[in-house]
């Protein structure tokens, strides 16, 4: 037993019918997570049309969804991070857009100007990733702390990732030190998958389990098995009442394995075999489908189906973003500055 | 009106940005009951009860919290307690703030104070000049104030500007300098003749005018007359105020504070030898800070940086050439 094991979750107190519902929404953006990746994978090995890295969240859908689908587009903030395919659909995030931004189309939200994961609408409430890990978790912060100053906090909660090697970086202390000390309705997901590219756990952290900063930042620590979806969904919608409700930040910390490489140019040889066969190796797409028939909630038929639908999404987005137009230099107007008057070189 | 010191100058338009709008909010260390370690934002917690907050000492958390805010469309004004702790919220100012607009379309409007700049005995950590540093990053203004009205208009114009504003001001100016009301302003990206002269050019800003101007002023007594430009926005830079002067004068002579390896004054020398080159009628000069970190003793700190007398020193070899 671990310590994280002796940190109690109280039960939050669902009907079985949210349950359900949430199981399946979690799912579905599972699954078409999932497909959607695979599509990214298949068109980076192809090579051609994606301009630079491919980086997926495989095996870690169900910790993303599970977040994910606690956030209301156009009222939460969400600050995803690499692995958070499944969340960002979840949210609201269309797949045309991830298309959009692997293939760098000026349809897309980053306009071909940032790619891949580096990708949002702050605007709504959305942000678009810098690659400096630890970095984003004040700015969802700031949203939050902006909107209980002008009164228009209501029930909004924040949400954010990292994983395990992110928790080291000096942003990610400051930044949730800060969102305790503003008490601020702050999600944050630490997917601990065990690698940071290469770097072992134990290479990154000296204490037991990562759970245990909560106690030291003062915030909610909660700990689940990052390969279950029923566990996850049960988590987070904990984890969110509480942030909604007044409580301060809270840090979910799953436990997980990257099923794959760091990016797809990564065949990850550095992960020994046997972990690969460990409880955390589970595919939590294969247990959450499982999960599902067992619990009456969906059929083979039903899940097959999905599969399907989500096929036909990936194919209809990618055959459309073919379609659009790719940036063009001459057109670009290169103003890093809002203020068209101070930018130099231009007529004010 | 009574006299007022560039540091009120700085309060005051911090106490208005706060009462004219509600979106401003202020973050830093110690500055809420305390007023700020240099008392640039004295009684405004006070004044504004829950829009001034005392932040903890997390250099990349404040600005990238400000950030958020921003995005929300409050308009936050971050004092950091002096410029050289900025280099821990670096990341988010160079790779954050300053990509938003340009990557998401998404303004950005925060300021961040950066007390700036040597005064004796601050030492090393104390002291520095980060307007080079920031200006070298696309998506920033870099606000370099030299005087007291600009401390105010500027301050107030950069709450308004939708851009990440660097706000350099002199700690070195805080309490000497003096005037007795804030004139007009002038719009930032200006650069202003603060003395007219044909005879050579010096661009400079900051404190270092007002070294500048003493300079000039020991010249008038060999008789010569000397230009100074005082740049007031490092970025943008108004190129054509410079060559302008340069096409009066044919000399140049560009003093900073900042260390010497590249930074403002250089930019402001490779704009004029490559744009009014035949212009010139001697080699461009630049005048900085000696290259090492700035020192603590008084006697070590006054031959670091530029002095009246280096830059008259410097100015003489100019027009001699
Ligand atoms: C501050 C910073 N340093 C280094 C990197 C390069 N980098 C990108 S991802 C990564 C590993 C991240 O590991 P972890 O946080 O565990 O997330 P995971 O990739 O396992 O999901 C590194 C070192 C970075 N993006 N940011
Ligand atoms: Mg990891």
């Amino acid at each position: 037993m671990t310590s994280a094991d002796k940190i109690v979750t109280p039960a939050f107190n669902e009907s079985a019918e949210d349950l359900r519902h949430d199981f399946l929404k979690a799912l579905r953006c599972m699954i078409l997570s999932r497909t959607l990746e695979e599509k990214l994978s298949s068109l980076y090995r192809a090579g051609g049309r994606i301009v630079g890295g491919v980086y997926l969240g495989r095996g870690q859908e169900a910790f993303s969804a599970a977040a994910g689908i606690q956030l209301r587009w156009g009222k939460d903030i969400f600050g995803p991070l690499i692995r958070d395919q499944a969340g960002r659909i979840a949210f609201g995030e269309p797949v045309i857009d991830t298309m959009r931004t692997y293939l760098g189309v000026v349809t897309g939200p980053m306009r071909g100007r940032d790619g891949n994961i580096h990708r949002g609408q702050p605007k709504q409430g959305y942000m678009a990733m810098i690659s400096h890990l630890g970095s984003l978790l004040s700015v969802v912060a700031g949203a939050l702390f902006a909107r209980r100053l002008r009164g228009t906090l209501g029930d909004t909660a924040g949400a954010t990732s990292i994983g395990d090697g992110g928790t080291s970086t000096g942003a990610f202390h400051e930044g949730l030190n800060l969102a305790a000390v503003e008490k601020l309705p702050l999600v944050v997901s630490v997917a601990n998958n065990q690698y940071a590219y290469s770097t072992p756990n134990h290479r990154q952290y000296a204490c037991e389990d990562l759970v245990q900063r909560a106690v030291g930042y003062g915030v909610g620590g909660h700990s689940v098995d990052g390969t279950d979806l029923l566990a996850c969904v049960k988590i987070f919608r904990t984890a969110f009442q509480k942030a909604r409700a007044g409580d301060g930040p809270q840090m979910v910390v799953g436990r997980l394995l990257r099923l794959g490489g760091h990016g797809e140019h990564d065949d990850a040889s550095y992960v020994p075999d046997l972990q690969k066969h460990t409880h955390e190796g589970r595919d939590c797409l294969v247990v959450a489908q499982k999960q599902a028939v067992e619990q009456g909630w969906a059929t083979p038929q039903d899940l097959e189906k999905w599969h399907k639908e989500a096929r036909l999404e990936v194919d209809q987005a990618l055959a459309m973003v073919t379609k659009e137009p790719v940036p063009d230099p001459y057109r670009e107007n290169w103003r890093a500055l809002s203020t068209e008057g101070l930018v130099e070189g231009q007529e004010p | 009106m009574s006299t007022i010191t560039y540091l009120e100058a700085i309060r005051e338009a911090q106490y208005e940005a706060l009462r004219d709008n509600p979106d401003v909010f202020l973050y830093g260390q110690d500055i809420a009951t305390f007023g700020g370690a240099f008392k640039a934002t004295k009684n405004l917690g006070r004044e504004f009860p829950g829009r001034v907050f005392d932040s903890p000492i997390s250099e990349d958390a404040m600005i990238g919290m400000a950030i958020g805010a921003a995005v929300e469309g409050a308009r936050p004004i971050v004092e950091m307690q002096f410029a050289d702790f900025s280099s821990v919220g670096f990341n988010q100012i160079v790779n954050q703030a300053a990509t938003l607009y340009w990557r998401t379309n998404t303004p950005c409007p925060i300021t961040i104070r950066l007390p700036s700049g040597g005064t004796a005995g601050s030492g090393p950590f104390h002291s520095q000049s980060m307007e080079s540093i920031y200006a070298h990053y696309p998506g920033l203004v870099i606000l370099t104030p030299a005087t007291v009205e600009d401390a105010y208009w500027m301050l107030l114009d950069s709450v308004k500007l939708d851009d990440p504003v660097i706000f350099c001001e002199h700690k070195f100016l805080y309490y000497h300098l003096k005037s007795d009301g804030f004139g007009q302003g002038m719009p930032i990206g200006k650069a202003r003749i603060a003395r007219p002269g044909r005879d050579a050019t010096v661009v400079t800003y900051s404190a270092m005018l007002h070294e500048s101007l003493k300079a000039a002023e020991e010249l008038r007594l060999d008789g010569y007359e000397v230009e100074v430009v005082d740049l007031r926005s490092v970025k943008p830079m108004d190129t054509d105020t410079i060559l302008a002067s340069v096409a009066r004068t044919g000399r140049l002579l560009v003093v900073g504070e900042s260390f010497p390896w590249g930074g403002a004054t250089s930019e402001v020398v490779a704009r004029v030898a490559g744009e009014a080159f035949h212009l010139l009628d001697a080699p461009p000069m630049r005048l900085n800070s000696k290259d090492t970190p700035i020192p603590y003793h008084p006697n070590l700190w006054k031959a670091h940086r530029p002095t009246t007398a280096s830059i008259s020193s410097e100015l003489r070899k100019l027009l001699r050439y």
